[in-house]
């Protein structure tokens, strides 16, 4: 089983951080194969920023997939620009904040979450990733919760004050991920 | 053995660091720049030296100069600083001198995009600079591959007293993979391959001017030179007879066989093995080391069997193709599945070319 992920949004929201959390936990932890592959181009600062995961229990062909299975989007221009790439049936993870649940699909199922929102109540725009990262793995339980969480924080080892505000977002997320599978 | 997570170009250059190399110059360009960002921080740490030159040209002759000196060397480039540093590549094996690089190549001609692509095969394998010289060329499809290559190229390198060239594209420098790190070399080991080459480097025989090193990138004496050339042509012959690698996958009843490397190849090998699924006939041939080729893998494929080649590369035009047209040799059509100027390979599309030959 092959399961491809695409992270979408502007740059300085942590979407390559993000991407590379859960192939690094998926390194660590397991023995599956997985692959993490950053777009980079002559991006300048407020441009979009992707990246790509793939995890299977096979060897891995392209690391970026033709069709996703899961399309995480953080802002517009990345719904603008990958929705169709996702596959009919697929998994359309939204920051809800600024992200327009109106796509015009009804073949792929949308987990909803504003992270943006979240992240501010928390007190930290920057952990929007890290919520969103629970969101993911709380709805698709693609790998144990506290297998990412050990490496965000040997991840974040230098800053350990930041630890509980990201063990908040992280669990913040967990909640909404595990509450939409149901 | 434990697996890290790293970066394509991460892993080369802690790879090279593992098998000696103690000297890395080279001049920033994407999407190689972790290459020598990682050598900046991790060469000092195991006493070795890290220059950023002032452009390509600098660097190469830098390692060119450290590799004279037969510490292990390397420098680094995408498509056209590669370029640049092609005079010196062609000093060096006019000297005989051995040193590895890499080049993580993008789209071309020119600046090109900055993006993968497979656009330098021909310069890799036949012509990285002036006057005939070949090198070993190896093309990595896996992060782990370009460990094992880069780490296994200085002793090639070594051996032959030549160049040797990782030629990876953008996907595989960019990513990140699971990968197991071979054994670090250890000090004492690192100056025995040193002091190996005492017999022709440059490093002051106590002042006998009848003994000392004496590098030259050519010779004025049109006999030495031609003498030189000889060796060298044997040296490669040599290659072609006891260094060829490649994988063959699933072609012993195939009726269509791909030849693809590096990340086209991986990508292709997907393909054989979805359209296996179904109970058709594909296989593919994977060139590890792009020079020498694997011509005879090709040539001795029974051509009452297969019906079709698909040549799948991220070159337009096709470069590879004419390798492959000359173990061919006509017995067959070939095809080819191309991509070009920084796109990837879709899985997509080469279905598709495999689905209109068979």
């Amino acid at each position: 089983m092959e399961r491809n992920l695409c992270v979408a949004g502007f740059g300085g929201q942590g979407v390559m951080t993000l991407g590379k959390f859960l192939s690094q936990a998926t390194c660590d932890s397991t023995d599956m194969n997985v692959t993490f592959f950053p777009s980079y181009g002559a991006e300048q600062r407020g441009g979009t920023a992707n990246c790509f995961v793939v995890i299977s229990d096979e060897n891995i062909g392209a690391p970026v997939a033709d069709k996703m299975d899961d399309l995480m989007v953080m802002n517009q221009p990345s719904m603008d620009k990958f929705l169709n790439t996702l596959k009919s049936g697929g998994t359309l993870f939204i920051n809800s904040s600024i992200v327009s649940n109106d796509i015009g699909r009804d073949d792929v199922t949308i987990v909803e979450a504003p992270v943006t929102e979240l992240a501010l109540e928390l007190g930290n725009a920057k952990v929007l990733n890290i919520i969103m990262l629970g969101v993911y793995v709380g709805y698709t339980g693609i790998i144990e919760p506290q297998i990412i969480w050990n490496t965000i924080e040997h991840k974040l080892g230098s800053k350990p004050k930041l630890l509980p505000l990201n063990r908040q977002a992280f669990e913040k997320g967990m909640s909404i991920g595990v509450a939409a599978r149901k | 053995m434990e697996r890290v997570f790293m970066k394509g170009c991460e892993a080369i250059a802690e790879a090279a660091v593992r098998a000696g190399c103690r000297f890395f110059a080279g001049y920033p360009i994407t999407p190689q720049n972790e290459i020598p960002e990682y050598f900046s921080r991790r060469l000092p740490e195991v006493g070795g030296v890290f220059i950023q030159g002032e452009s390509e040209v600098a660097s190469i002759n830098m390692v060119y100069g450290a590799a004279s000196t037969g510490t292990r060397s390397m420098t680094s480039s995408s498509s056209p600083g590669i370029s640049l540093k092609s005079e010196g590549i062609s000093y060096c094996a006019a000297a005989r001198i051995p040193m590895v690089y890499a080049n993580v190549s993008r789209g071309g001609p020119g600046v090109g995009s900055i993006q993968p692509a497979q656009m330098d095969y021909l310069q890799a394998t036949k012509a990285s600079g002036n006057g005939g010289f070949k090198m070993m060329v190896f093309a990595p499809a896996t992060v782990q591959e370009a460990v094992d290559m880069t780490f296994a190229a200085f002793d090639y390198a070594d051996r032959d007293r030549n160049p040797v060239l990782i030629l990876c594209d953008g996907v595989i420098g960019t990513m990140m993979e699971p990968v197991v790190m071979p054994e670090m070399k250890g000090d004492a080991e690192i100056a025995a391959i040193k002091d190996g080459k005492k017999s022709w480097a440059a490093i002051g025989h106590e002042l006998d001017y009848a003994k000392r090193g004496w590098i030259q990138p050519g010779n004025w004496s049109t006999a030495v030179m031609q003498q030189g050339n000889e060796e060298a042509a044997a040296m490669y012959d040599n290659w072609q007879k006891n260094d060829v690698q490649v994988e063959q996958y699933k072609v012993e009843d195939a009726e269509l066989v791909m030849v693809a490397y590096g990340i086209s190849a991986r990508i292709a090998k997907t393909v054989v093995d979805k359209y296996r699924a179904d109970g058709k006939k594909v296989g593919l041939i994977r060139p590890i080391t792009v020079n020498p080729f694997p011509y005879e893998a090709i040539e001795n494929l029974n051509y009452g069997q297969v019906k079709t080649i698909l040549d799948v590369e991220m070159s337009i035009p096709a470069q590879m193709l004419q390798d492959v047209s000359l173990a061919v040799k006509g017995r067959c059509p070939i095809e080819t599945c191309l991509c070009s100027g920084g796109n990837i390979m879709k899985k997509e599309q080469v279905m598709d070319a495999v689905a209109k030959l068979i």
